[in-house]
């Protein structure tokens, strides 16, 4: 470990975020400015998700609930009032904090089984007020009208390649911050509840609060993946919220690994690639999908960064 | 919310009659999938994300039979052996490498599984929605009861779901088989210890639950619309189920799916399109006041 990791954090994030903003400047690919505005929106979903699994572990099959309700609160609030862009942001994380806040005050106690689908119920629920409650949010076809294009900073989000850069900086930043989180003494004491609750509780450490402190974290950073869902669909569709999304989500944390802090990033760029490769060849792709999940859950049994930590033991993280 | 239609309802016996049998069909056809569930989870520790997957197959298999045969006995009967089948076969392939591993495993390979099946039935039988259509032995007038109207088969339904739910519950708490099982749920290692062989066990565990599903399915298809992915509401709600009941709890999952069943029978008189919701509040009522659920062993 170095003796700075938060300054060589920050240096990485700094030389990867100038990396990503350069290459438009090289060369404009329209399909490859998609991707990563869709990629960070997913990084954040997937990375959010993996401060619970990886580091708490706390196995949420009901996180989708959080990235649609990020990308609902934002839109309305960019629809119905007059805030501006970086303020609709603030509300909706806030919005989807205090959200799961309380199904946190209910789900957390429970054991890792009855968690795991406790969470999926309680985003089945959410799934279907937004179906239900048609006057506020369309109903089952999603939120119309688009977003207000409001401009900020000199930036037009109508544009791609501000929507490139804009979800470019927000997605390294969130990123960024929850590696702050995941590596600091809560995210320690997380690791050390996942390994040992017993341990944990016997040193003073209260349980239930710990954990649902990450489950607000976690919910809240889902939310700020749901605004960018949100501002690249430009509205908001209950598939955010549906459960095969919260399935992609896991599956995109333990495809890269659940022990290393980039492997839901990388496990989002897998698994996106893969859906937009596999389109284009079959209009199956839940088979597909299915059958590489089967693959890599019974063969590798680690994601791809954990399976690489453990082929090369040297280094650490 | 329309509560005058709901109190008006409950004044006139007709009324109450046609929900309470609507209600009884929900709650039987999910108690079925539910038993399955609480039943693998009791006694294997296993969350069977892919139980809805089961009720899906036994529903086409029964279409397709019912199709080629022209008897519904047995389509329903060819539908719950096949599912019975699958699920010794899944436990078997899949679910058997992942006992003792974390419940990630377990969730992918069930969502996997999820994945998988609902498009193959996509393939087979096409993307859009099947109607079966009431068997021709059970289009005979309805039966009136109090003056509510009860259709025969809805009668023949309640009747075996309840049939099955005796059977289970003896089979259960009288047989030798029955103890081996509840033996096996508390302590797996022992009983293996004893001379008993637990995969086997397991498998059979495994193929009533799947077969149950699958039963239900089938007797299922008459009444609603088949469609891939259709096992995903009826999974969900027997979580719930399990949730309200109490883990590992048969006659939990009966009173529990019963309650549901209710709760959509006189729901959608007193609160259109918010029964759901109603569902999800029973549940959270119950996880904050009583965690383990009304008929579970401590946590």
């Amino acid at each position: 470990m170095k003796s700075r990791p938060a300054l060589r954090d920050a240096a990485i994030a700094t030389l990867a975020l100038i990396v990503v903003l350069a290459i438009p400047l090289l060369h404009r690919s329209p399909a490859f400015e998609d991707f990563i505005i869709r990629l960070s929106a997913m990084a954040l979903f997937a990375t959010s998700l993996n401060l619970l699994i990886g580091n708490a572990g706390m196995v949420s099959f009901g996180h989708g609930l959080f990235y649609g309700l990020g990308a609902y609160a934002f839109a309305l609030t960019m629809q119905l009032t007059e805030l501006s862009l970086p303020v609709a942001i603030v509300v909706a994380m806030l919005i989807t904090a205090l959200a799961a806040l309380g199904v946190g005050a209910i789900c957390v106690r429970l054991g890792t089984d009855y968690f795991a689908f406790i969470t999926l119920a309680v985003q089945m629920l959410f799934y279907s007020i937004i179906i239900s409650w048609q006057s506020l949010t369309g109903g089952d076809q999603g939120l119309r009208g688009g977003i207000p294009r409001r401009e900020i900073f000199g930036f037009e989000l109508a544009s791609q390649l501000h929507l490139y850069q804009f979800c470019a900086v927000i997605a390294v930043l969130g990123l960024l911050v929850l590696r702050h989180i995941s590596a600091s003494p809560f995210g320690q004491t997380l690791r050390m509840i996942r390994d040992n609750e017993n341990r944990a509780g016997f040193l003073g450490i209260v349980l239930w609060r710990a954990r649902l402190a990450a489950f607000t974290i976690a919910g809240a950073f889902a939310g700020v993946g749901g605004v960018l869902a949100a501002l690249f669909v430009s509205g908001a569709y209950p598939e955010l919220a549906d459960w095969p999304n919260s399935g992609q989500a896991i599956f995109a944390v333990m495809l890269g690994g659940v022990n290393s802090f980039l492997g839901p990033v990388l496990g989002a760029m897998i698994l996106l690639a893969l859906n937009d490769v596999v389109t284009r060849f079959t209009e199956y792709h839940g088979l597909v999908l299915g059958l590489v999940i089967l693959g890599f859950a019974l063969g590798l049994r680690r994601g791809v960064l954990d399976f690489l930590k453990v082929a090369w033991p040297g280094r650490s993280r | 919310m329309d509560l005058d239609a709901l109190g008006s309802c409950l004044a006139m016996p007709a009324c109450v009659v046609t929900q309470t049998t609507s209600g009884l069909i929900v709650g039987m056809l999910l108690f079925l999938v539910a038993a399955g569930v609480t039943l693998i989870f009791g006694v294997l520790k296993i969350i069977n994300f892919a139980h809805g997957t089961f009720y899906m197959l036994g529903g086409y298999v029964a279409y397709s039979v019912l199709g080629a045969t022209d008897s519904y006995a047995l389509a329903v009967v060819s539908g719950a052996l096949a599912t019975a089948l699958g699920g010794v076969v899944f436990e078997r392939a899949l679910i058997s490498r992942v006992y003792g591993s974390n419940v990630l495993m377990q969730l992918l390979i069930c969502y996997a599984v999820v994945l998988i099946f609902d498009d193959l039935v996509k393939m087979v039988w096409g993307p859009e929605f099947h109607a079966m259509g009431m068997p021709s032995a059970f289009q005979v007038p309805p039966l009136f009861i109090a003056g509510g109207v009860v259709p025969p088969f809805y009668a023949v339904l309640v009747g075996i779901a309840a049939l099955i739910a005796i059977v289970l519950a003896l089979g259960l708490s009288m047989t030798r088989f029955g103890k081996t099982v509840r033996a096996a749920a508390i302590n797996p290692q022992m009983v293996s210890a004893l001379g008993i062989n637990t995969t086997v066990l397991f498998a059979i565990v495994f193929a009533i639950g799947g077969g149950l599903a699958g039963l239900a399915g089938a007797l299922a298809a008459p009444v609603r619309s088949l469609s891939s992915g259709m096992g995903f509401s009826i999974l969900i709600e027997s979580f719930i189920v399990t949730v309200i009941g109490g883990m590992g709890s048969i006659a939990g999952a009966l009173v529990a799916s019963l309650m549901i069943g209710m709760v959509r029978g006189f729901g959608t008189i007193g609160f259109p399109g918010f029964t759901d919701g109603l569902i999800y509040i029973l549940m959270i009522a119950v996880l904050l006041l009583r965690p383990q659920g009304l008929f579970g062993r401590t946590l």
